[in-house]
């Protein structure tokens, strides 16, 4: 019972193959596997928001898929959005606006909001908000998180957010 | 937290879906969305010997018009309900209700067919599927039939399908044009199930209510129609004293149990005023205010 099975699929860019048992989670293949450990464990059980990776286009909650489901899947983690040229603007953003405390739920606010600004780069503050619902900060710190999300929308729509100048409407 | 040992089967059809129910010993579990059923493992409340994966079977996805109905696939998504045109311009019940639903990144793996057929009465689709008149297509191994969501809830988890059927579609009658619509749902925080909610569906003629669907979310161990509101209303203006009666008709109606959400007595009154704030919003879109 149980066989374990082939699993093919690219992670940012790259193809891998792994074998794994049924029964295993999406979020123990990246982190325990294929060392990507960015994504991170939180509640376990879809809530927080943690976990969130990107598979085949969409935001996803790896604490919540196995990874049996993801052959022949396209996934992009945290570890994915900084270039050869530095950080993401969406990570600089992070930096420059304090959009984080502790920062254990960065890597999925990152991810989140990174598919968010590809499916809409001109989100408003209530469209940010409700599209980030799925990730939970303990800190509370969410205003400074919509604040840097607001300014990558502006500068990679090409719009250039002075030092210091707050990105708010 | 990781599930019990299972074997998993990625079933390439309907047909093949069937002949695994049908072939497979011992406890089969159909993988949907999974973010109910995944959960439920974990936590040991669900140790399937086989889990049937749905994900790769196309023909159970997409929402299409077909002779006044739409015929919506089970494995569709609620973001996909959400992002749907022809359910915004035929249906738009359907992705309010969605909206609610969870958050982001859940909906995006949650399908209307797990959340309308899993027969947890806290979900949301149920009770809404029950006020658009649906039917669920099913088929086994005795062939096809339609049963109505209305009375197709027997119980919690408990409902009209047999452990070697399928859910091939979702049959709703489109809704008269200019219909009010609305799914007023009352939750602590993003993410949560309703304490109550309420689904309404509202025609009007001549300022009367000509016809009126109302059924409630996670006020019962099934979703509940609530026939003696819908009564009260049917051939009347629909004014404040007689939604106020509604409200209180509505909260009578209910049988909720006690949990963190709260006391029967507030789930109740709760539920009021969910029928209330629905009845009033499905009136102004009907009457062609807000959309």
């Amino acid at each position: 019972m149980s066989d374990k099975v082939h699993v093919s699929f690219t992670v940012n860019g790259e193809a891998v193959d792994v074998l794994v048992d049924p029964r295993e989670l999406l979020i123990h293949t990246l982190r325990e596997r294929l060392r990507l450990t960015g994504a991170h464990i939180g509640c376990e059980t879809s809530h927080c928001g943690a976990c969130t990776v990107d598979l085949d286009g969409a935001s996803v909650k790896s604490c919540t898929v196995l990874t049996v489901q993801c052959q022949g899947a396209e996934l992009i983690t945290v570890e994915g959005l900084a270039g050869p040229d530095g950080l993401h603007p969406l990570q600089a953003a992070f930096v420059q606006e304090h959009g984080l405390q502790c920062g254990y739920c960065t890597p999925g606010m990152l991810v989140r909001g990174w598919r968010l600004l590809q499916d809409n780069p001109d989100p408003s503050e209530a469209e940010i908000r409700f599209e980030m619902a799925g990730n939970l900060c303990r800190c509370t710190g969410y205003q400074n998180i919509v604040r840097s999300v607001r300014r990558a929308a502006r500068e990679l729509r090409g719009e250039p957010v002075a030092e210091g100048e707050a990105a708010t409407e | 937290m990781i599930p019990g040992r299972f074997e998993y089967h990625a079933a390439s059809g309907v047909d093949e879906a069937l002949r695994l129910l049908s072939e497979l010993e011992g406890e089969r579990a159909l993988l949907a969305g999974g973010h109910s059923l995944l959960p439920m493992m974990k936590l040991r409340f669900a140790e399937p010997a086989h889990l049937i994966d749905l994900g790769k079977i196309t023909e159970l996805k997409g929402i299409r018009e077909e002779g006044g109905e739409l015929v919506i696939g089970p494995m569709t998504t609620e973001a996909e309900l959400l992002a749907s045109d022809v359910l915004a311009r035929r249906c738009p019940l359907l992705p309010e209700v969605a909206r609610q639903i969870a958050d982001p990144q859940v909906r995006n793996r949650g399908t209307l067919g797990g959340d309308a057929l899993h027969g947890d009465p806290a979900n949301d689709h149920p009770a809404v599927l029950t006020a658009l008149d649906a039917r669920f297509v099913i088929r086994g191994p005795r062939g096809q039939r339609e049963s109505a969501a209305d009375g197709f809830y027997l119980g919690p988890y408990l409902k009209d399908l047999g452990d070697d059927e399928l859910v091939t579609a979702i049959r709703i009658p489109i809704p008269a044009p200019g219909h009010g619509h609305a799914y007023c749902k009352l939750k602590r925080k993003t993410g949560d199930w309703a304490t109550a909610a309420a689904a309404c569906i509202l025609e009007l003629a001549e300022g009367r209510v000509q016809r009126v669907r109302l059924t409630l979310t996670n006020l019962g161990p099934t979703p509940i129609r609530v026939h003696d509101v819908e009564d009260l209303l049917t051939g009347e203006p629909l004014d404040a004293g007689r939604i106020e009666q509604a409200g209180q008709a509505a909260a009578a109606a209910t049988d909720p149990a006690e949990d963190l959400r709260g006391s029967p007595e507030y789930k109740a009154h709760v539920a009021g005023e969910m029928t209330r704030r629905a009845l009033r919003l499905a009136q102004e879109r009907a009457e062609g205010g807000a959309r």
